[in-house]
């Protein structure tokens, strides 16, 4: 399989490419032209306040949400021309859950593996390697419903990789887990990356955890971003010590919207608009 | 494009198997309607020179519940939206028609299944098929009942942004579905009113011909029945797969 090394020609290569990336609801622009590259094989950092407009670059990047203006670029695929053909190449963790909870373990990564095509004879090896890169091997029979968050999480990550994608994308994989549990998951995560060569797309809302793990920073605020590089370059240019100085500098101090998580803003949004 | 089809298929069968109180709660429904509506109205429907309104009832009865598992089945897409599974299966590199069709395929399957059943119970209500022929026909209708409205269900869901319109879904085109489609009383004879309105009731069809096959009282000719109800189930698959296809998150 497939990993890229880390290496002198991989850094050329870039894996996601946006240029000009605008989403409008209505009248909220919820992205506001946004061009961004990451090369292959970094660990890249989406950092944001609530409502900045993550996911929603997310969404637009793994074809599920059609951009109001803008391409892009995943693995040299244009993703609004070819859909499938890029839909093959990406993992994705969405922000909220999205496993059958009614089903078990193993039951979600085998559906997954059928949609993505893994070929029959390849699926339950493929399925217990996943699984046990994320400590789940023992529980595979259970059905995800006696899952706790933390496990619930795993079992997603693991799926996210049973079709071997050369890019991950995490929306706030660790938002809600015990800190044994998030140190655990970044350690796979940096493993696949270090290992395999797999590009990581990541939002987290903890500073510290993207300071650990990340190559490259971007931060967003209202639609745009506001500054990009490494995390040196950042506090250097802000004059700061550590990456949430840096972020709360750039960013300003006022609280977006109301404190509800995302998840109950979106269950808000829908019944405010039927 | 088939394995997605399958795997959607086999998905909506195992929660089926799985969720107990509804296979249950699918079951007494029927039951209650049999025993009391069978029972209790069979004297006067005997009395005012119909024969007998059981044999009557029965292909009614199997229609209600294939419409209604068939429906919930449909209708589960809004649950696969608000509890996120949509998502995973939307972000897959496999089309919307395929993904479509499995979960109409398998709302139906179950919906079959569950129809087989009643047709079960209704052996000790004292019916009893006329031949192998008449059931393998019964089968047909009831199949062409159980895509209509798994699909009819899905073109719904994909219209709706959370559960708040369920209630009125249920009130006002279920209930209405099946209370006017002649699952319950002859066509004969109708006063003008009730009696356009069977006519435009898509149920009426599957019912009428369910009941043609089973016990021969059909009102219209099979063929008419058989024809309906295929373009039928061909209009809402074309509606729902389109519906489907424009969901967005
Ligand atoms: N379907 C939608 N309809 C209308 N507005 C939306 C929709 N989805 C998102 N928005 C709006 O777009 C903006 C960006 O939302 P998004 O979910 O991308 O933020 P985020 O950066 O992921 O925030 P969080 O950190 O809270 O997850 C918000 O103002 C949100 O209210
Ligand atoms: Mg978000």
């Amino acid at each position: 399989m497939d990993g890229y090394r880390h290496g002198a020609e991989e850094e050329q290569r870039t894996s996601i490419v946006a240029t000009g990336l605008t989403k409008r609801y209505g009248p909220l622009v919820a992205v506001d032209n946004i061009s961004l590259s990451v090369p292959a094989g970094v660990v890249f950092a989406f950092l944001g306040p609530n409502g900045a407009g993550k996911s929603t670059c997310i969404k637009m990047f793994t074809s599920l949400l059609q951009p109001t203006a803008g391409d892009i670029t995943l693995e040299g695929i244009d993703v609004a021309k070819h859909p499938h053909r890029a839909r093959k190449h990406f993992g994705i963790v969405f922000q909220d859950q999205s496993l059958d909870d009614e089903l078990t373990a193993y039951e979600n990564m085998e559906f997954h593996a059928v949609l993505y095509g893994v070929p029959k004879q390849e699926r339950e090896r493929r399925i217990d390697k996943a699984l046990r890169v994320v400590d789940l091997e023992d529980r595979r029979k259970d059905l995800v419903k006696t899952f706790s968050g933390g496990m619930k999480r795993r079992l997603e990550i693991a799926r996210s990789l049973v079709h071997h994608p050369n890019v991950l994308f995490l929306d706030e994989p660790t938002t809600g887990l015990d800190p044994q549990t998030r140190r655990n998951i970044w350690e796979h995560i940096k493993q696949l990356n270090r290992e395999r060569g797999m590009t990581i797309f990541l939002t987290t809302h903890y500073m510290e955890e993207a300071e650990a793990i990340a190559d490259i920073i971007a931060i967003i605020d209202h639609g745009r971003i506001v500054a990009q590089g490494t995390i040196s370059e950042l506090k250097r240019r802000t004059k700061t010590k550590t990456l949430e100085e840096a972020f709360l500098k750039l960013t300003g101090k006022d609280i977006r919207e109301e404190q509800a998580s995302s998840v109950d803003r979106m269950r808000m949004r829908r019944r405010m608009h039927p | 494009m088939s394995g997605a089809v399958y795997v959607m298929w086999l998905r909506q069968l195992k929660r089926f198997w799985r969720s107990k109180p509804r296979v249950i709660g699918g079951l007494a429904q029927p039951l209650l309607f049999l025993f009391a509506l069978g029972m209790g109205f069979g004297p006067v429907y005997a009395a005012a020179g119909q024969g007998d309104y059981l044999q009557f009832l029965i292909p009614g009865i199997i229609a209600m519940s294939i419409l209604f598992t068939a429906m919930f089945n449909g209708i589960e897409v809004i649950w696969d939206r608000q509890f996120g599974f949509l998502k995973e299966t939307l972000v897959a590199p496999v089309s919307r028609t395929a993904i479509m069709l499995g979960k109409t395929l398998g709302g139906a399957t179950v919906a079959v299944l569950q129809g087989i059943v009643v047709l079960c119970l209704s052996l000790l209500f004292g019916y009893r098929p006329a031949s192998v022929g008449s059931v393998l026909l019964g089968l047909v209708f009831m199949t062409l009942i159980a895509l209509l409205f798994a699909s009819f269900g899905i073109a719904i869901a994909s219209k709706m942004r959370d559960m708040h319109g369920f209630q009125l879904i249920m009130n006002f085109l279920i209930m209405p579905i099946f209370f006017l489609s002649g699952a319950l009383f002859p066509l004969d004879g109708l006063p003008k009113a009730i009696g356009t309105v069977t006519t435009l009731d898509p149920l009426t069809y599957g019912v009428d011909g369910l009941r043609g096959a089973l016990t021969g009282l059909n009102h219209y000719s099979l063929l008419l029945d058989l024809g309906v109800m295929a373009a039928l189930v061909i209009i809402t698959t074309l509606i729902g797969a389109y519906l489907f296809s424009k969901v967005e998150l």
